[in-house]
């Protein structure tokens, strides 16, 4: 994992695209921090801060035939996979006009319409989904792909473990990422992992299994785009196994007296959008005017979003009793 | 043209007809097909009692063995529902429930309203279901009050091939998520059935026997059981009204409500453990919302409190007989207070 | 029997497949006296519910059959003699047919032949009673099927060959109706008709409502190869049409929306058991059959939604004086004015006195007799 991995070359404004990507969920979870400090957020949260360019590496391959499921740390995959933000931050605050109606709140958005199967509460609980979308795909013949997201607490739950194998003995169109941030919940990945590697267990299920610095949105870019290329041409599923950590605790509220001091080291020397940015402006590729332009509208999208959602109004008793079937 | 066919061709019908009708629907399960991998035929059970025997040949590539990975495999199920396609998946006998209950109660049930409406799950989940084989503790359990008390869910219980295959018929095209309990006893039980397909609409109980003295509410197997006891009872000057929910979700309150409007005596006969079942779940709807038409205590015939025996001796006094349901019908007929 | 004055009555044939029937209620009593029409007996079989008249005058001597028994077709419920006859001889002819009761119905009773017709891409499906003789053939109405019959096929086969078919979008031929046209039904009772083989001898048409106007169609297609015309309560003749029963009929979902609508068929809605509606819903679910009832539903009622749209009386007046024309009508439908059988040109008219809209369940011995006459009027 050094800085010389060769990388696919990226557009412009494919360029801009995946770092605006980033920023989105940067900010969008840097402030969903600061406000659910203030009480005002119902609920659990979990945020995905310093993670992003796993999200972003790999959705910035996927396109509308593909489907993606997540976890309970899903703001950064909503976003990634094209969910309105300002829809999610609504949805996180309960609102009518929120992603779900306010019916599913911060671990349960998602949007079937742009392939995003939702985040999960139950770990481990989107594997087998995408085995399902996968198998739809292959079916119907759409050339679609469908990723699993989990976490290194996710990869040791037994649907995590049947997936990876009934999409094996199926031949799926299905890549598993493992988003190994270091901790599940409050235990290290280190010990409740009992290989070295998550990644380790690709090939005892009979696929490839590939390891990559969580941080290097390029080193992620090129490791799914192998991995995607690869089940799209029906030679089945790959495991990828992000290296990194989360800036944040497990929920908000987390006092994270488990961990050392690893996050002051990773926000200082490791930080996805700061070698993003440092790479792209030493190559020439943009220009920082053309990043700081970006900051610019992303900060103003996030708070018209927090505006919005806390003016918006709540679900009325009408909405309880909706939605449970499609006709009952 | 109806002609006589079993419950087990019933629903293998249902299958095939939905299946040329409907290109999305796909079989998946534990041996739907049988063989797969293995050097002798293919198709070598058709589901461990033959309910999908054909289908594999019939509907290429559209019937798939799975590993007994049910987490997995009704997790995919229910995933390929929501990318359009209509998967019947097999859950082969209902007591296994367990290793993947979680796909089914919180992710297919709740998908809708917890997206906003903005999710459709039309998945069927076929499953066997009921005691009587000697197949003990872990093959014989009843457990769908289990999944009727989940909102979000359908749970259907056929007890005739005509109602098989109707239901099934109706499960297939429905667009939320569907448990369907085949009991197992009943595979081999024969009756009429159009050779026309034909869906049963869901909430609809069926009365199978008029009468004016006792309302029997039942369900599945213990239909026919009722039935029995109500020919005992009719010889003897007891006329027993039978109510069959044929869906216990949704529920068809007003046939139950109307019945014991007429008799103002029930006696419910349910197959499964008593506590938190339809048994209670029946009595306290006709309590709460019948209660001046009733003119005896409510019975109810279910099994005991305990998990299935082995035992033929024990098994048999475990599941409802006939004998006990025409005692619990006299009961509430001679009731004075 | 030991002597002859004993007359014995016997459990009727209801449709070409039953086999049993069971006696719910005896009307009469040993000793009681009888015309013939008199009621006798309600009986029920696993399609219908309906009451057994008497075909003979006597005196009820002894009743042989219990209610809530079942009795096989053709066995001997009850015996009329006169006074002479001795207790001894009713005693024998009892043991007689408490025998033929008792032994019940052999497994290998032969089951109705029911053929199929393949006419412009549909099945039809028709059956057969009576070996020889002219042609009759039961053309039923709205959602009905070839069992609508089931109190006259068998006794009018004495001495004739008595088809009912199942229309399009009908029973058990194919649901697919098309343009839903008298014309679209037409052809298929023609197609019909050509299987059979009816195209030299003597073919009878009997219609009821739609069926009669799908008749009076057939008929004039070709009047040389019809010899009567038999039209029970026919639609085609006036305005007036209880297109609310037609549209609930169709719309109706389950069994208590249905049932109330079924009761306007008839005068006596007692005849409305819960089988009947239940098979009814069991035909009104089956696939293509919302959407052929729809198609009809179109073709009798016109675009303001009340009134009859199609006209038989052109069909008729094509007849000229080739085909004699009967038209039955009970004096208590509910679905077409009883008034409009003054509007059939030409015909001989039955008015069935306490009879709805089937008159052929609710009066079938009358409607029988009326048959018959128009038969033998035609020679």
């Amino acid at each position: 994992m050094t800085d010389t991995i060769e990388r696919r070359a990226l557009t412009r404004d494919q360029l801009l695209n995946v770092y605006r990507m980033m920023r989105t969920i940067r900010e969008f979870e840097e402030r969903v921090h600061a406000e659910f400090a203030t009480g005002e957020i119902p609920g659990f949260v979990h945020l995905y801060a310093g993670e992003e360019a796993s999200a972003a590496g790999v959705c910035s391959n996927l396109d509308q035939r593909d489907t993606i499921a997540s976890t309970h740390r899903g703001h950064g995959h909503c976003i990634a996979k094209g969910v309105d933000a300002g829809e999610m931050m609504a949805e996180i605050y309960g609102r009518r006009s929120g992603s779900c109606h306010g019916k599913g709140g911060s671990m349960h958005i998602a949007d079937l319409s742009k392939g995003m199967l939702g985040a999960n509460g139950i770990v481990g609980g989107g594997p087998p989904l995408i085995c399902g979308t996968a198998l739809a795909a292959k079916i119907k013949g759409t050339g679609g792909v469908s990723v699993a997201f989990f976490g290194d607490g996710g990869s040791n739950q037994g649907t995590t473990l049947e997936s990876m194998n009934l999409a094996c003995v199926w031949n799926l169109p299905a890549i598993f990422i493992a988003e190994n941030n270091g901790y599940a919940e409050s235990t290290a990945s280190t010990w409740s992992v009992a290989s070295d590697n998550i990644a380790d267990r690709a090939a005892g299920f009979g696929m490839p299994g590939v390891i990559v610095d969580g941080f290097d949105f390029f080193a992620v870019h090129e490791a799914a785009s192998e991995a995607i290329a690869r089940a799209r041409g029906g030679g089945g599923p790959t495991l990828i196994e992000m290296k990194f950590t989360r800036y944040f605790g497990h929920f908000e509220g987390d006092q994270q007296t488990y961990r050392g001091d690893e996050v002051a080291r990773a926000r200082a020397e490791l930080d996805c959008l700061k070698r993003f940015a440092d790479r792209v402006v030493q190559t020439g590729e943009l220009a920082q005017a053309d990043l700081d332009a970006v900051d610019a509208d992303v900060a103003a999208m996030i708070d018209k979003a927090v505006d919005d959602a806390k003016a918006a109004p709540l679900p009325t008793r009408a909405d309880l009793l909706t939605d449970v079937y499609v006709r009952y | 043209m109806a002609r006589t066919i079993t419950y087990r061709e019933a629903l293998n019908e249902a299958l095939v007809q939905e299946m040329e009708r409907d290109e999305s629907v796909i079989v998946l399960g534990e041996d739907n097909a049988g063989g797969e991998g293995a050097p002798g035929d293919h198709d070598a059970w058709g589901g461990v009692l033959g309910v999908t025997k054909g289908l594999y040949d019939r509907f290429p590539g559209r019937v798939l063995d799975t590993p007994i990975s049910e987490s997995a495999f009704i997790g995919a199920a229910i995933g390929a529902a929501t990318a359009g396609m209509r998967p019947v998946a097999e859950l082969m006998f209902v007591d296994f429930m367990g290793v993947c209950f979680d796909q089914i109660y919180n992710q297919a049930a709740k998908f809708r309203y917890m997206f906003g409406g903005k999710a459709v799950t039309p998945v069927v989940i076929r499953t066997m279901y009921g005691a009587g084989l000697r197949a003990a503790a872990q093959h014989s359990q009843c457990l769908y009050p289990l999944f009727t008390h989940i909102p979000g869910l359908k749970v259907v219980l056929p007890a005739t091939p005509y109602d098989a295959k109707g239901l099934m018929t109706q499960a297939i095209r429905d667009n939320d998520p569907v448990l369907f309990f085949e009991h197992k006893a009943l595979y081999d039980l024969t009756g009429p059935v159009p050779e026309e397909s034909y869906a049963l609409p869901f909430g609809e109980a069926n009365v199978v026997r008029e009468g004016g003295d006792v309302t029997i509410v039942t369900m599945g197997r213990m239909v026919h059981t009722s039935l029995e006891a109500a020919e005992q009872l009719a010889a003897g000057g007891v006329q027993c009204e039978i109510v069959d929910l044929r869906t216990t979700s949704p529920l068809d309150e007003d046939t139950v409500l109307e019945s014991v409007e007429g008799t103002g005596r029930l006696v419910v006969v349910d197959e499964a453990n008593p506590r938190c079942s339809m048994a209670t779940d029946i009595s306290a709807l006709v309590a709460r919302k019948a209660f001046g038409s009733l003119r005896a205590p409510i019975e109810m015939v279910t099994a005991p409190h305990t998990p299935v025996p082995f035992s033929g001796a024990l098994e048999d006094l475990y599941i409802p007989d006939a004998q006990r349901v025409v005692n619990a019908v006299k009961a509430v007929a001679e009731y004075a207070r | 029997m030991t002597d002859d004055r004993i007359v014995p009555v016997t459990m009727p044939k209801w449709g070409l497949s039953m086999r049993l029937g069971k006696i719910t209620d005896w009307v009469v009593a040993e000793g009681d006296e009888v015309q013939a029409g008199d009621d006798l007996a309600d009986i029920e079989t696993d399609k219908i519910a309906g009451t057994l008249e008497s075909a003979d005058a006597g005196t009820v001597r002894r009743i042989v059959a219990r209610a809530g028994e079942d009795v096989p077709v053709s066995g001997t419920i009850a015996l009329l003699a006169p006074p002479g006859v001795s207790d001894d001889d009713l005693d024998a002819a009892v043991a007689q047919a408490r025998a033929v009761i008792d032994a019940g119905v052999p497994d290998e009773a032969a089951e109705p032949i029911v053929e199929t017709a393949e006419i412009g891409g549909r099945k039809i499906r028709y059956a057969g009673a009576g070996q020889d003789g002219d042609v009759v053939l039961l053309i039923h109405g709205y959602g009905g099927d070839r069992n609508s019959w089931l109190f006259l096929q068998e006794p009018l086969a004495a001495g004739r060959r008595v088809y009912a078919l199942d229309l399009p979008g009908h029973g058990t031929s194919t649901k697919d109706v098309g343009d839903g046209s008298v014309d679209l039904l037409a052809d298929a009772v023609v197609g019909v008709l050509d299987a059979i083989g009816a195209s030299g001898g003597a073919v009878h048409l009997v219609g009821h409502s739609l069926g009669g106007a799908v008749a009076a169609a057939v008929a004039a297609r070709d009047p040389r190869r019809i010899r009567s015309l038999t039209l029970i309560a026919p639609a085609g003749f006036g305005a007036e049409i209880n297109a609310d029963y037609l549209r609930g009929f169709a719309e109706a979902q389950t069994r208590r929306e249905l049932k109330p609508i079924v009761a306007e068929l008839f005068a006596d809605e007692s005849l409305v058991t819960r089988q009947l509606v239940d098979d009814l819903l069991a035909y009104k679910r089956l696939d293509g059959v919302a959407t052929a009832l729809r198609a009809l539903l179109g073709t009798l009622v016109g675009a303001d939604g009340s009134t009859q749209r199609i006209d038989s009386a052109a069909a008729i007046a094509a007849l000229g004086d080739v085909v004699p024309v009967t038209v039955i009508w009970g004096s208590a439908d509910r679905v077409i004015p009883p008034a409009q059988a003054e509007s059939v040109p030409g015909a001989t008219r039955r008015l069935i006195d306490g009879a709805g809209h089937m008159p052929h369940m609710e009066r079938a011995a009358q409607v029988q007799a009326a048959i018959e006459e128009a038969i033998a009027r035609a020679r």
